[in-house]
């Protein structure tokens, strides 16, 4: 069996390490001060799609939907060592919720065809969702694997996954296609290769071409595409004209999420309660935490 | 997430002023690969490009996975057991991490696995990897080993030693010391024997060497029987298979992370290098020169992740009521530790460059002559950066490595009594900068090398055209200075020649050997202070002190001071 893996990547906002200029007075994130990086649980899945490619073989094909600027991320994932990188981008998807996002991640799945895995992070820092995964396969109508560590093994019709639940882990056996969401644990990227950076550091997609034609009137697009294409440059970009997909499902139109209200929570100590290390005290410290809700 | 390319202005400043352009046509054969192999740049533009991001890629693993590693493999430190060399966790772990990103072999041809980049490059990862992890340089550094067999070995020695070294599945090492022959290489005495069908075994001890563990061992060894000296010695390459036997590992004062080791070697098959007799004429001094320039760069990552260390402390302490950062003499010491790190960093790219020019001139030369062209042209400038060559890489292993202690020493002062605790990583610091002014040959040796160059004024040349040059307005000033310590220097240099005392000569050499540094060096940095207006303050305090150091060193000098080694034996009684 040799797997063809897609694997489900993200560009977020660099959540953890937020600076002082990056949250405005009011509460709200400023994301043109964060940088942005690759969705760290996403890049374990693209490890795993990389390791089990070299271990049984296949192909491995990373898709993002994201605004012209996550051909950035696109570029590192072959930097890892994907064979091929695909964007969806449109300003008609933009403002989509985990719902209209996999709507149009499952358009573009399908349009991809022959595949056997596909793979993505539990979730993206910044939504914090872990919404995504789930929903596409749903759509797609194949089963699905969550908090998956490890793969144990790819057979002819199906794989075997360790996957994290309270308290220990089960091992699973799922047919293909199947979907699978990685837990951070899972494995550790590799680096970028040095090899790969220089051969793919130029990849473009099809509004970097434009942009490049927009600057340059000798340059036509059709012929610059062909010359990316041909060079193997290419980072392959899908509109919503290329996706069969209804216009009132993707973006904002296809989003029943609202954000109703967002509210900034200061979480600061007023007063304490001074606790005896006794048993007493401990027991008394415990019921606290029940009555609080924090221990259940 | 620090990364050591991006979050050190000065090197990307050496980096963004390199003026390579003839040596990466050299190196990349008028871009002729390009077609060939997808990642070989189209032109000079693209392999600038290549080298940034891969330096890149190099200061993102050096900062967020060596570095956090390192104090622990200093702990852990390289272990023997049953006869069998143990990398620390940290050190096997970063290794893998290396081969991963395929920088192991950077400056092999891409045909064996390498990325062909110009020694340049390589040493600014070197300087990386170093502030990371000193120990870790230690055989990350050893890419030169590989570098040697390409240049002197044939097609077959190629194709199996360097390919595997190159991926980083092959580490090496360089067996030249032993009990009785460290600084005098001369006195080698392993033996290479030739059995009837001609193929050659080694047979006896090294000593102290550098990853001896490695799987390709090149060997310095005694070809011809019952000669005394260099020329008896040939260079040989062997697998580091059962016959190599590793005696002990060194417990050492610093780069706990790199085996140090003893080896035996019991009739190991071993193949020569190139010609016989060459082995330590030229082959090892070329190898040396080559890991001089290495050594340099890892004393001088080892001085940057110093600094690093003391400024952040400095900030961070308060006394008195202020930051200790305020305090002048503090102050004083970081902006001296600053100064020395950026003008150490243009002296060892400066190098570098003359390195890369050489070599390349060199491969140059060879193709030509195979194609039956003519060479004059070429050979008349080899033979220039070669000579200049030989001068500078000893001038410049000679300067940084001294300063990079001096710069530990200041900041480990700055900690106060927690620098001298084990919880800061500046104890550790000064501990690995310490073997960097002895091992590849001590700062005394490098004085040795330099000196000949010194006397014989060979940058007189370049000294001229730099006097007659325009520096603007502010810059003139210093220009005067750097007028007036070449005065000092000549009239040091005629005293010390007219007293034709060799023994005299041997002591003042390190004096007139830190002048013509300052001319060297000092002229850089006006160089520098011309495209970016923040270097005025380097260049200037540099040669200010300059100044002054030489009219103390001249002072040594004339003063005679030296007259009383005659009478050593008295005074050491």
């Amino acid at each position: 069996m040799k797997p063809n893996s897609i694997v489900l990547v993200k560009q977020v906002p660099d959540t953890a390490n937020i600076s002082g200029q990056v949250m405005r007075p009011d509460g709200t994130v400023n994301r043109a001060k964060l940088p942005a990086i690759f969705n760290p649980e996403d890049k374990v899945a693209l490890e795993l799609a990389l390791q089990i490619k070299d271990k049984y073989g296949g192909s491995v094909r990373v898709l993002t939907m994201g605004p012209p600027k996550a051909s950035e991320l696109l570029r590192e994932c072959l930097y890892m060592g994907a064979d091929e990188a695909y964007l969806v981008t449109d300003r008609r998807f933009a403002a989509a919720d985990t719902l209209a996002t996999s709507y149009v991640l499952s358009a573009a799945i399908e349009k991809l065809g022959n595949y056997d895995l596909i793979l993505g992070g539990r979730q993206a820092i910044d939504g914090d969702t872990a919404q995504v995964g789930p929903q596409t396969a749903e759509k797609l109508g194949i089963p699905q694997v969550t908090y998956a560590e490890q793969i144990v093994s790819v057979k002819k019709n199906s794989v075997v996954i360790k996957r994290k639940i309270d308290g220990g882990y089960e091992i699973l056996e799922s047919a293909l296609p199947v979907l699978i969401t990685v837990i951070k644990d899972a494995a550790t990227p590799r680096p970028f290769k040095a090899r790969r950076i220089m051969a793919y550091k130029n990849a473009k997609s099809l509004l970097e071409l434009e942009r490049m034609t927009e600057s340059n009137s000798l340059l036509y697009i059709n012929d610059l595409k062909e010359e990316y294409v041909s060079d193997g440059l290419y980072i392959s970009t899908f509109t919503m004209d290329e996706l069969d997909v209804e216009r009132e499902r993707c973006g904002l139109a296809g989003s029943p999420t609202k954000v109703h209200k967002v509210e900034s929570v200061v979480l600061a100590g007023n007063e304490h309660d001074k606790i005896e290390a006794t048993k007493e005290g401990l027991s008394q410290l415990v019921e606290k935490l029940m009555q609080d809700h924090i221990l259940g | 997430m620090p990364n050591y390319f991006t979050d050190n202005p000065d090197l990307v400043f050496q980096f963004e002023h390199l003026a390579i352009e003839e040596i990466v046509a050299l190196v990349e054969q008028q871009y002729s690969e390009s077609q060939k192999y997808k990642y070989a740049p189209r032109d000079y533009q693209d392999a600038l490009d290549n080298y940034k991001k891969v330096l890149e890629i190099v200061g993102d693993i050096a900062g967020n996975f060596v570095a956090p590693r390192a104090a622990d493999v200093d702990i852990e430190e390289a272990q023997m057991e049953n006869g069998e060399v143990h990398y620390a966790q940290g050190t096997s772990e970063a290794l893998e991490r290396l081969s991963q990103a395929e920088l192991m072999g950077m400056t092999l041809p891409r045909k064996y696995g390498g990325l062909n980049f110009p020694t340049t490059i390589y040493m600014m990862a070197i300087e990386m990897i170093s502030r990371a992890d000193a120990s870790l340089m230690n055989i990350f550094g050893l890419q030169d080993i590989a570098e040697t067999i390409h240049k002197f070995g044939d097609a077959g020695q190629c194709e199996e030693f360097l390919p595997r070294l190159a991926s980083g599945e092959h580490t090496g090492a360089m067996a030249l010391t032993e009990p009785d022959a460290g600084s005098d290489l001369q006195a080698v005495k392993l033996q290479a024997v030739q059995d009837e069908s001609g193929a050659w075994h080694l047979r006896g001890v090294k000593r102290f060497i550098t990853n001896g563990n490695g799987e390709v061992l090149l060997v310095l060894a005694r070809s011809e029987p019952g000669t005394k000296d260099g020329r008896g010695l040939s260079l040989f390459a062997c697998h580091g298979d059962d016959s190599v036997k590793v005696r002990r590992i060194e417990h050492k004062l610093g780069i706990h992370g790199s085996p140090t080791c003893e080896l035996q070697f019991n009739d190991t098959p071993a193949q020569l290098i190139g010609k016989r007799k060459f082995g330590l004429i030229k082959y090892v001094m070329d190898l040396m020169n080559g890991a001089r320039l290495g050594i340099s760069a890892q004393a001088l990552g080892i001085a940057q992740a110093a600094y690093e260390e003391a400024l952040k402390y400095a900030k961070a302490r308060e006394q008195f009521g202020t930051a200790i950062y305020h305090i002048p003499a503090v102050t004083n010491m970081l902006v001296n530790m600053r100064v020395t790190l950026e003008s150490n960093r243009s002296l060892l790219y400066a190098t570098s460059q003359w390195v890369d020019l050489s070599h390349k001139l060199e491969a140059q030369i060879q193709a030509l002559k195979a194609e039956g062209k003519s060479v004059s042209e070429e050979m008349a400038r080899f033979k220039e950066a070669s000579k200049i060559t030989s001068l500078l890489t000893p001038i410049t292993k000679f300067v940084l490595t001294e300063s990079s202690n001096q710069i530990c020493y200041d900041a480990l002062q700055i900690h106060g009594g927690a620098g001298y605790m084990r919880e800061f990583s500046i104890e550790r610091l000064v501990r690995d900068a310490r073997i960097t002014n002895i091992y590849e040959g001590t700062s005394q040796m490098q004085v040795v090398a330099a000196i000949g160059g010194v006397v014989n004024d060979l940058l007189a040349e370049h000294f001229n055209e730099k006097e007659e040059q325009k520096y603007k307005g502010t810059l003139r000033k210093l220009v005067d200075h750097l007028i007036e310590i070449r005065e000092i220097f000549r009239d040091s240099l005629r005293f010390v020649v007219d007293k034709k005392d060799k023994q005299f000569q041997e002591v003042a050499a390190k004096e007139l050997v830190e002048m013509y540094s300052y001319l060297y060096v000092g002229y850089l940095l006006l160089d520098e202070a011309e495209k970016d207006e923040r270097k005025i303050f380097i260049a200037n305090r540099y040669i200010v002190a300059g100044l002054g150091n030489s009219r103390r060193n001249a002072e040594t000098i004339m003063s005679d001071q030296f007259v009383d080694l005659l009478h050593a034996d008295k005074i050491l009684a």
